[in-house]
């Protein structure tokens, strides 16, 4: 079966950075700050390319990006490590996560897109809620928290990750998958393929040329960097640690 | 404003988060002059229906059609309800299956949601939020524009809501089976069936860290010492990924997000992405051979050494007393 699958891409700070905050608390201080394409996003890329590699028909690849023009460098990942196509969606104003499902919606049924796989979460805003979002705007069937894929003749099986054990669901396509940690470990560039990649074109859109206005629909207000240190205490031995538990916290 | 609460269950009794998201909705209700109700949604649901109604009113779906909960399904009746109810706030317990299907729910009634809630306040009559963004390195304040708004809360940031005296009305919902989508078709799940009680539902949890070098070593260590304590066992992501331990195991930005009393961290360095997960314990015990791992910066007590000699000997001395 010919295939289109669209992996939509959040460039978010590297998760091994401390965040600080701006000093009058308006966002996140991104001054040298480095980022990475949103490690969930990677793992669904990462995913798509392997079900290219697996498959016996044409299967592209297409990543997609909305944002500012600082998106095209983690969109070059993705074509380094073997997307195909690229695509950034060009957009200045503040995004939530409604308002990128309301983008990806229309792109998806621009490009026809067969399957949609995504991240389960963006580890800046730690939402978790665009592609719940997008399978509603599309009515599209779902399976969140992806841990393994198969195809099957009635169309894509899913282990999904709950709080309960690993659930399997079968999603007939076209169908918004999202990934869990465990799905795959992403594969990293080659310097040939990141050479070549930079050759590569990435697709541009205004936002507004899909006949979109954004609609807000969480403010944010203020943050803030709240101290989680405690004075720890140091504890000679088992014993010494046992008396304080019980006596001093109360708590066995 | 009118408040309407998902519940979640097993089908025989409601998931400790819910009766959290009932108080969280209560006291919104509290401030507003507003009003609770709770919704039961699957199929042979009788005795759930009737625990929600001891901490709240109920409505209750019963249906053969939900016998599993497939998110297509389940966020149709969810919005369905929301919109025939005139509900200005959906609330729910922020767990894997709230974070599915009630986040489906709130892409058909607009966007307006914020999840992970762990504070708010009523400000002339708005809800003004706080949530954990950046792994829980930085909390936000956000208010919600648009309505209906759609909550997901932390349980563990509000006291579970008591049973009352009385029981509240069970309203019973109907709906047109032949209107649902039909487009997942839920297959199985695989339960680990356990002896130990939940990670998000203990009172104590010990988990261990990638120090741990294999299935029976946890057994032995995180195991024995959760029983002795009569805790929960948890693990931080280095071994589920190593197979030592399931999935839902993990604590974190990613897995499960605990604050029991008792908190012990064995060979876990602390990582960003595992505090957020338990950095809210009421009292964090750490276990390291490292005297510089970050986990001492968020630990009330600290054992410097290996958990290899040192947790047996804690098992020992807690059995002889
Ligand atoms: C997007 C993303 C999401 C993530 N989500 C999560 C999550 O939800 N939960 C999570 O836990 N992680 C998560 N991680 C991974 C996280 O960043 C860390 O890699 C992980 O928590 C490390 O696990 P650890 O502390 O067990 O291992 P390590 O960091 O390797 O620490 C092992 C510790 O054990 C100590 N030690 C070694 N031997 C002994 C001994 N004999 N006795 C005593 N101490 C000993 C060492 O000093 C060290 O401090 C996530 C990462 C990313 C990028
Ligand atoms: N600006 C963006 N551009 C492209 N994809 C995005 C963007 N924001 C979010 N996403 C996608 O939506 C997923 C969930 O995001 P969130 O709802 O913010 O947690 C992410 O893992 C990405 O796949």
């Amino acid at each position: 079966m010919n295939m289109k699958i669209l992996v939509p891409t959040k460039r978010v700070p590297d998760t091994d950075q401390k965040i600080r905050i701006r000093p009058d608390g308006s966002g996140i201080d991104e001054e040298n700050l480095p980022y990475v394409v949103n490690p969930f996003d990677a793992i669904a890329v990462e995913e798509a390319l392997r079900i290219r590699e697996n498959s016996n028909d044409e299967v592209e690849v297409l990543a997609v990006g909305i944002g500012s023009d600082d998106y095209e460098r983690e969109l070059r990942t993705s074509l380094a490590i073997g997307a195909d196509r690229a695509m950034l969606i060009e957009c200045a104003a503040a995004l939530d996560s409604w308002n990128v499902a309301r983008i990806l919606s229309v792109i998806v049924q621009r490009e026809q897109a067969d399957l949609v796989l995504m991240g389960k979460q963006a580890v800046d805003d730690d939402s978790n809620q665009a592609g719940q979002f997008l399978a509603a705007l599309l009515d599209w069937p779902q399976a969140t928290f992806a841990s393994k894929l198969d195809f099957t003749e009635n169309g894509l099986r899913v282990a999904r990750e709950t709080d309960a054990g690993i659930e399997t669901v079968v999603v007939r396509l076209p169908a918004v998958v999202t990934t869990d940690l465990r799905l795959n470990e992403p594969r990293y560039a080659s310097l040939p393929n990141i050479l070549r990649a930079r050759k590569k074109t990435i697709e541009r859109l205004e936002f507004q040329q899909l006949g979109l206005e954004i609609e807000p629909r969480i403010q944010l207000l203020h943050m803030e960097v709240l101290s989680t240190g405690r004075n720890c205490i140091r504890v000679s031995g088992v014993d010494e640690l046992v008396v304080r538990l019980r006596d001093e916290a109360k708590v066995i | 404003m009118r408040i309407l609460v998902v519940a979640e269950h097993d089908t025989e009794v409601l998931r400790s988060g819910t009766r959290s998201a009932v108080a969280f909705a209560n006291s919104v209700a509290a401030q507003t002059d507003g009003e609770v109700e709770c919704l039961v949604i699957g199929h042979r649901i009788a005795s759930v229906a009737k625990e929600a109604a001891s901490i709240s009113k109920v409505l209750c779906l019963d249906s053969e059609s939900l016998t599993a909960p497939v998110a297509d399904r389940y966020a149709r009746v969810i919005a369905d309800v929301t919109i025939q109810r005139k509900i200005d706030l959906v609330v729910a317990a922020s767990t894997s299956y709230a974070k599915d299907v009630v986040g489906r729910a709130a892409g058909l009634l607009g966007g307006s949601m914020a999840s992970d809630v762990v504070g708010h306040t009523v400000q002339d009559d708005k809800l003004v939020l706080r949530r954990p963004m950046f792994a829980g390195a930085v909390t936000a304040t956000v208010t919600l524009i648009g309505h209906p708004q759609i909550i997901t809360i932390r349980g563990s940031a509000y006291e579970p809501a008591v049973a009352s005296v009385d029981e509240s009305e069970i309203i019973t919902v109907d709906i047109d089976e032949s209107s649902l989508p039909n487009h997942i078709s839920f297959e199985k799940i695989e339960t680990r069936s356990s002896h130990r009680p939940d990670v998000t539902e203990s009172r104590i949890v010990v988990s261990g860290g990638r120090a741990i070098k294999n299935s029976d070593d946890f057994e032995r260590l995180v195991g024995g010492l959760a029983d002795q304590l009569g805790g929960a066992t948890g693990s931080s992501r280095a071994l589920v990924d190593a197979g030592i331990t399931p999935n839902d195991f993990q604590v974190g930005q990613t897995g499960k997000i605990v604050a029991p009393e008792l908190y012990i961290a064995m060979g876990i360095s602390g990582a960003v992405q595992h505090l957020a997960g338990m950095k809210n314990s009421k009292v964090i015990v750490a276990i390291n051979n490292d005297p510089d791992a970050p986990m001492f910066e968020v630990a009330d007590y600290g054992l410097v050494g290996d958990l290899y000699e040192l947790v047996p000997q804690l098992i020992e001395k807690l059995h002889a007393e």
